[in-house]
């Protein structure tokens, strides 16, 4: 019964792990609500693994490693992206010191700078 | 390779990987964690993406890898375009850069479930449980593939925002789809190896995450994309058991279980249930019961123009700016933020007050005035703002429609009745900027407007924000 057990401990796993899910997010201010998304989004590329893991088995079928590459490519596309766009986002929210007064003028410029293009 | 075997052996076993999927998965909790605030959630995302480059460093020690060249162009792929994308995106773009990303994780789900499907010749000596989750992956990666595309083109206007639907016939349709995709995956776990019945069930699959996102109107996308992400994050979790990979599982478990509260946070925001929403009703019966609702108040509307509403601005003591989507399309965020300086230096008091399912994405709003150095602490959550419009003098409505109506309080008959709004009706001035007359996504007229308090100042918002504070500049 090796391969029940081995679906047993999984879906504790699973359990598990959407409990922790709950608690975790339930915690995130509205605010955050769009990183969180894109954040988590960016987890779920995780899939990735999965594409990594039969690529190496997929042996002289044309087709299969085709359609793992676009498998890994969308994996990634999905991580790097996902990644990095969250980082983008939460740059912003980031609470500023406040600027010395010179660097405040600058800022300043540059938004005016901004409205002026528009 | 001059490695001692034995370090080789240990680097390739299985345990040092699991170790490896043990760190990940924490370091994706951890990271999470830090999201609740925003000091500690840059680092918290920066957390997440180190357990995820662990994780896939753990798998490709793995010792059956191989097809590295595949791998390598895989990766490469995938890096040259996720990294212009993300680094381009405009913010209000946001929702439909986060649909894309979600629909290219669907769309591995559902390969990698059809490359299982043909390397073990149709699940021919896999332990039955491991059919089911792989089969589960596939429907669902593959209705979460199609689906976020469609919000996708619906979020980027390719394709009509409006509701697209066969009208009453739509729920048969899906569930026909619905279950002949259940009825391939039930056959092809019973030991049928055809690989046709399988294309057959992807097809279904796809032709049901098109029939169910194609119906839903824009104003509803925050939850569809909420609900796509919960699923593509089942899916992966649903490969992870297929696979016996712990990361996969916990990773997918956790984007399942965080994308179900946000999708329920949405639909109570909205006063709706999920399933309403999926069965697309908003631009169908509703909005026809609103449009006749509209016609026995066609009251008269009072306009202003940019100097009146500058001066109204200035000698107000209060002033609570509400934005909406209006704001994100006209691109507004930086006019609304010189605004809000200009009314600063002249001792004008000034928070904004969001709404949950303001724009098209929860907490896009947010996103966006961030952009614009707006302080995290002049947002005010709904429940924060509401008290306080009976002391506000002046509030400034830019671009947000359904958000404030009235009606979802007064008007029992309304599509919207029980929604939860922002009470912009208490303060004692009303200021709205606004293209046209045209009401918003729900197909509602807005009573708000009819108000007595209220003066609209009709035009793009961001060249009426920027008009209003060259009149302040003025005074």
């Amino acid at each position: 019964m090796i391969l029940a057990s081995t679906l047993t401990t999984n879906l504790s796993i699973l359990v598990l792990a959407g409990f922790i899910g709950f608690v975790v997010i339930s915690k995130v201010p509205n605010t955050l609500h769009t990183p969180l998304m894109s954040g988590t989004n960016a987890i779920h590329g995780i899939v990735l693994l999965g594409g990594l893991l039969i690529v190496g088995l997929s042996g002289n079928d044309t087709f299969n490693k085709v359609i793992l590459v676009i498998a890994i490519t969308f994996g990634t596309i999905n991580i790097v992206g996902g990644f990095l766009v969250t980082d983008r986002m939460l740059e912003m929210f980031k609470v500023k010191p406040k600027p010395p007064p010179a660097e405040e003028e600058q800022t300043q410029a540059a938004n005016e700078q901004e409205v002026g293009k528009s | 390779m001059n490695a001692p075997p034995l370090a080789t052996s240990f680097l390739q076993s299985s345990n040092f990987r699991d170790v490896l999927y043990i760190i990940a998965f924490s370091l994706f909790i951890q990271g999470l964690r830090g999201l609740s605030g925003p000091t500690t959630a840059v680092r918290g995302n920066r957390t997440a993406a180190v357990g995820m480059a662990i994780a896939v460093i753990a798998t490709l020690l793995s010792p059956d890898e191989g097809n590295w060249g595949l791998i390598a162009l895989g990766l490469a792929l995938g890096t040259a375009v996720g990294v212009p994308a993300a680094r381009q995106v405009k913010m209000t773009a946001m929702p439909q850069m986060v649909a894309l990303f979600n629909g290219v994780g669907g769309g591995a789900v559902f390969l990698i479930s059809w490359a299982e499907f043909r390397l073990t010749h149709g699940f021919a000596h896999t332990a039955t449980y491991i059919t089911v989750f792989s089969l589960f992956a596939a429907i669902v990666g593959s209705v979460s593939f199609w689906g976020s595309n469609i919000a996708f083109g619906k979020l980027q206007e390719i394709i009509p925002g409006r509701p697209i639907s066969l009208g009453s016939a739509q729920q048969i349709v899906n569930l026909v789809l619905l279950v002949l995709a259940v009825a391939a995956g039930a056959d092809i776990a019973a030991g049928d190896h055809s690989e046709g019945v399988f294309i057959g069930m992807l097809a279904c699959a796809a032709l049901l995450g098109n029939a169910v996102v194609l119906p839903i109107g824009g104003a509803d996308m925050p939850v569809v994309i909420s609900m796509l992400n919960a699923f593509t994050g089942l899916s992966a979790a649903a490969t992870g058991i297929a696979l016996n990979n712990p990361a996969l599982i916990v990773a997918g478990m956790i984007v399942g279980a965080s994308g179900s509260i946000l999708t329920n946070l949405m639909a109570v925001a909205m006063n709706r249930s999920i399933p309403a929403i999926i069965a697309g009703g908003f631009g169908g019966g509703g909005a026809v019961a609103g449009a006749e609702g509209a016609g026995e108040h066609a009251g008269t509307v009072r306009s202003t123009t940019a100097a009146d509403a500058a001066i109204q601005l200035a000698y107000a003591n209060r002033v609570v700016i509400v934005p909406g989507y209006g704001m994100a399309v006209a691109q507004a965020q930086h006019a609304v933020r010189e605004l809000t300086k200009e009314l600063e230096k002249r001792g004008v008091e000034v928070s904004y007050a969001i709404h949950p399912v303001a724009g098209r994405m929860p907490g896009h709003m947010n996103v966006l005035l961030a952009e614009a150095d707006v302080p995290y602490d002049q947002l005010k959550e709904m429940d924060d703002a509401n008290p306080e419009f009976q002391r506000t003098d002046v509030s400034l409505v830019i671009g947000a429609n359904d958000v404030t109506n009235p009606a979802a309080k007064n008007t029992p008959s309304s599509p919207i009745y029980g929604m939860p709004i922002l009470e912009v009706s208490d303060s004692h001035s009303v200021i709205v900027i606004k293209r046209s007359m045209n009401p918003g996504f729900a197909g509602i007229e807005n009573e708000l407007y009819y108000d007595p308090k209220t003066e609209m100042l009709f035009g793009d918002a961001k060249s009426a924000v920027s008009e209003i504070s060259a009149e302040l500049a003025q005074l």
